[in-house]
């Protein structure tokens, strides 16, 4: 029986103060048109447990979060808390138990700072004719230096990298003052220092509250987790005690069947040099010089990775290339020529291939149909039109093909780009960057956030375009998929070259210490 | 159970025309009128005989070619406010021309007259755009300031400068046009002129550019994600100031083709509001050009309507600019409840609640139904 409003506004009185001792959800079940999302789940978390959600994209991790969060009402079944059920409205209900989640979309207002963003969920804060920014400076401050997590309340949020905005959502989920944190994966942009710390973090965290935690890294999920549940397809496959299972049996009961990582095994490769870049300067949104001097050289048939946190140059440095900001000294040269504040269409004419960021707003446009995406770079070549009249036929077999040879799991090539799922678009402006027979590829964070099917497709097509003799700057902050995938190892920190590897030469220990800016030579 | 989509964008549109009915009715209601009779001659009179279905048909055509105009320049990502400055710069531009064609054959004189209309309005939309490409204007400033700077200099132009020298009373309007340049009525009688002919091409023409060629489809892209665009390597702003001045020369061409079919002559107010109205015919069929053909009928119809209410009924004539305006609200209205994901959940839950449990349910007494027979 659903609790009575009163009800329920009684025991959020009750609850504040109260440790949440165990969340329950039995017999969840949710129905979007054609999918069944959530069928018949049952989860239990115990007080100081940590709970690790695994599964693939499109399992139904997130959305069963978005129940519990009280985003959404499930079709059927209950949600309890200590015993009691309760039945949320919305996430201010949510809140009001103290169970905060950081999404995997953020959250935030970009054209607000970081402590706005963080006033805006802190009732407390708000007085009747002003807000008390003193106080929430204050909590900032103390949940920083608590939790080590830095963030600068002064900056705004967007001119902030995706692992700083990651870091922003964190300390404003702890400013609320959640005691029951769900976490859709939070490691996706951190070094492997911080994971590591995060994680002790986390271990902590959990003598004093409970945490669900949804991840693709299987390492995480065995270093940092009691309890694993198994999804797939809305359904929960699997659900036992961490600590008796290894990662690649987990690994095998996510996927359904036994996964192998791709790995990078050949010689390094002694090509011509494809894009040399020296003593580059860029500056970022914010005005401060993102490059500072920068200097790097990837050869054709190459990958060179380049290793850093996220907000150390990478966005301007795969900017600059791409004749997307404007480089204030230095140069780039592209096979002899040189590329510096030419326009993008320049740039992408000499054979420049560009995997972005953000692949949502600048790898497709979203409201468009696959098949637009697909040729969106390509519209004026004679493949594709003839006197700017677009050639349908050719548009629609040329689409047909790319979804077949990039396995774009789509009904029909004529739906809008954004409807798809991450490894979906991902595939889409894959498709588009390698069915142009680029010389040269620039990779930012190919695999964020997708599941390990697409991330291994994805690795797989870069490797046979390193074959082809191309040349690949990857840039990420994955060091695993780094290590496995570059000749060399680039790391970048505070706009310069930390220092160039040999693959052999690399492990994450070492790359981690680089990526946090110490000088090996100190 | 997949069409509780349909069902509900049926469901919302059908409950939006209901309350601009009854909110309209509330307000002639309020000016002393009688509801049902104001509505039956909005809706009747039309198709009384053929000459007032030309009037329609000869509203229809302003409204569309700037329609079709606006409907480029939104899908490229910018918003003209400014169709009513561009078609008085066309109307002046036209009327320069064709007070001068006497000797010149229709068929040069004409194509002529809308030439210069559309390259004026060009010009006029060439500004907001290049001010946004390049400076990041508000194209809302700009347009809408620039209506007032060409009604302004239009006013001046049909005061001192063209001038009817025949003129005695003191009315600022210009002569009338060279016979030449004038559009020809199909029937006699009735308002309708050639301008439909020209309409109908544009609705062609823009249909082709925006989903047929290269050009639209960048317009397109750049307009739906301005940064995916420029990832992808188009050049946003050229193709913002294009589609800005398309937009204009379609406002000009809509004023060159109102004063050669129906004024004759360069008057005040000539424009009659259509470069606003236009803005919400472009909305109202959905910015596509086979869409903007219906809702530039249906708008025709409202402003014909003016005409009558006032000569049959005690209703003013600015109830329908009032109606209008509520539609305009509706459909703003409409258009983010037909978006709403939460409501349309909601919509479901209420009308097509078939839970799993409903669904199991019917499987078994199928399967027992089968199992019996």
């Amino acid at each position: 029986m659903p609790v009575s409003k009163a009800g329920t506004l009684f025991i959020v009185e009750h609850m504040n103060n109260e440790r949440i001792r165990e969340l329950k959800v039995e017999h969840i079940t949710k129905r979007f048109p054609g999918v069944l999302a959530s069928d018949d789940i049952s989860l239990t978390v115990g007080e100081h447990e940590i709970l690790a959600l695994v599964g693939e994209n499109g399992a139904g991790k997130t959305t069963l979060m978005n129940i519990i969060m009280g985003l959404y009402q499930p079709d059927e079944g209950h949600i309890y808390i200590n015993g009691e059920e309760v039945n949320f409205k919305s996430p201010n209900d949510a809140f009001a138990y103290g169970i905060g989640m950081v999404h995997q979309q953020y959250m935030l207002v970009p054209n607000m700072t970081v402590l706005e963003n963080i006033t805006l969920g802190m009732k407390e804060s708000w007085r009747t004719t002003k807000i008390d920014t003193a106080m929430v400076r204050t909590r900032i401050a103390e949940i920083s230096r608590k939790y080590s997590l830095h963030v600068d309340p002064d900056a705004f949020v967007w001119q902030l990298s995706v692992g700083e905005q990651q870091r922003v959502e964190l300390v404003k989920t702890l400013c609320l003052g959640a005691k029951f944190l769900i976490l859709d994966e939070p490691t996706s942009a951190l070094t492997p220092q911080e994971t590591d710390e995060l994680i002790r973090l986390l271990d902590n965290m959990s003598r004093e509250l409970s945490i669900i935690f949804i991840s693709h890294k299987l390492n995480e999920v065995k270093a940092l987790s009691h309890k694993v549940s198994i999804l797939r397809h809305g359904r929960v496959v699997f659900n036992g005690s961490t600590k008796d299972y290894s990662p690649k049996e987990i690994a095998a009961l996510m996927t359904g069947h036994e996964v192998e990582t791709t790995e990078n095994t050949e010689s390094p490769c002694e090509g011509a040099p494809a894009l040399t870049i020296k003593n580059l300067c860029v500056r970022s949104d914010r005005g401060f010089l993102a490059l500072d001097d920068f200097n790097l050289e990837v050869r054709q048939g190459e990958i060179v990775g380049l290793a850093g946190v996220s907000g150390n140059g990478q966005r301007e440095l795969a900017e600059a290339i791409n004749g997307l900001r404007k480089v204030e000294s230095g140069s780039i040269s592209f096979f002899g020529e040189e590329i510096s504040n030419k326009t993008p269409h320049e740039v992408i004419g000499l054979g420049m291939g560009y995997i972005p960021e953000e692949r949502n707003t600048e790898g497709i446009v979203p409201s468009m149909s696959i098949k637009e995406n697909l040729i969106l770079k390509d519209s004026e070549a004679s493949r594709f039109s003839k006197a700017h009249i677009l050639k349908e036929k050719e548009i629609e077999d040329y689409a047909q093909a790319a979804r077949k040879d990039f396995d774009i799991r789509s009904p029909h090539i004529n739906i809008a780009a954004g409807s798809l799922s991450g490894g979906n678009i991902q595939k889409v402006i894959l498709a588009r960057e390698i069915s142009r027979n680029p010389k040269f590829l620039v990779c930012v964070y190919p695999i964020r956030g997708l599941d390990m099917g697409a991330a291994e497709f994805i690795h797989r097509q870069l490797l046979d375009l390193r074959k082809k003799g191309v040349g690949i700057l990857l840039i990420s902050e994955e060091l695993e998929e780094i290590m496995n995938l570059s000749d060399r190892i680039a790391v970048i920190f505070k706009g310069r070259t930390q220092k160039v590897l040999m693959r052999d030469e690399a492990n994450s220990s070492r790359l981690g210490i680089l990526m946090a800016g110490v000088k090996e030579d100190e | 159970m997949n069409n509780y989509k349909l069902w509900y964008k049926v469901s919302v549109i059908t409950a939006a025309i209901l309350i601009a009915l009854v909110v309209g009715a509330l307000i002639i209601l309020a000016v002393g009128g009688s509801v049902f009779e104001t509505y039956w001659i909005i809706i009747s009179m039309p198709f009384k005989n053929m000459r007032s279905f030309c009037e329609v048909l000869t509203r229809m055509i302003p409204l569309m070619i700037i329609a079709l105009g606006i409907s480029v320049s939104s899908r490229s990502g910018i918003n003209n406010i400014g169709a009513e400055g561009q078609m008085y710069m066309g109307v002046i531009a036209s009327c320069a021309i064709a007070l001068h064609c006497d000797g010149i054959p229709r068929i040069i004189a004409i194509p002529l007259c809308i030439l210069f209309g559309a390259i004026a309005g060009a010009a006029y939309g060439f500004v907001p755009g290049f001010l946004k490409a390049k400076l990041e204007v508000s194209e809302l400033l700009s347009t809408v300031m620039l209506n007032y700077a060409a009604a302004q200099f239009y006013l001046f132009c049909i005061r001192i400068p063209m001038l009817d020298p025949n003129e005695k009373t003191g009315t600022p309007m210009t002569a009338r046009i060279s016979s030449n340049a004038t559009l020809t009525k199909f029937i006699k009688g009735a308002s309708l002129h050639q301008g439909i002919i020209l309409a109908a091409i544009l609705v062609v023409l823009i249909y082709i550019l925006l989903f047929k060629t290269t050009w639209g489809y960048k317009m397109r892209a750049a307009g739906a994600s301005e940064r995916a665009a420029r990832y992808g390597g188009i050049n946003v702003s050229r193709y913002l100031i294009i589609s800005m001045m398309i937009s204009g020369a379609c406002a000009g061409m809509a004023g060159a083709v109102e004063l050669m079919g129906v004024q004759g002559r360069a008057m005040e107010g000539i424009t009659s509001g259509y470069g606003f109205s236009g803005i919400v015919v472009a909305l109202f069929g959905a910015l596509h050009p086979i869409g903007i053909i219906p809702a530039a009928f249906f708008f025709g119809i409202l402003l014909y309507s003016q005409v009558n209410l006032q000569i049959l009924t005690a209703v003013p004539p600015n109830l329908v600019s009032t109606l209008q305006g509520l539609i305009i609200l509706i459909i703003v209205a409409v258009q983010m409840a037909i978006n709403n994901p939460y409501s349309q959940e909601r919509f479901r839950k209420r009308f097509f609640s078939r839970t799993i449990q409903d669904i199991r349910n019917t499987s078994d007494i199928c399967a027992k139904g089968a199992k019996e027979a």
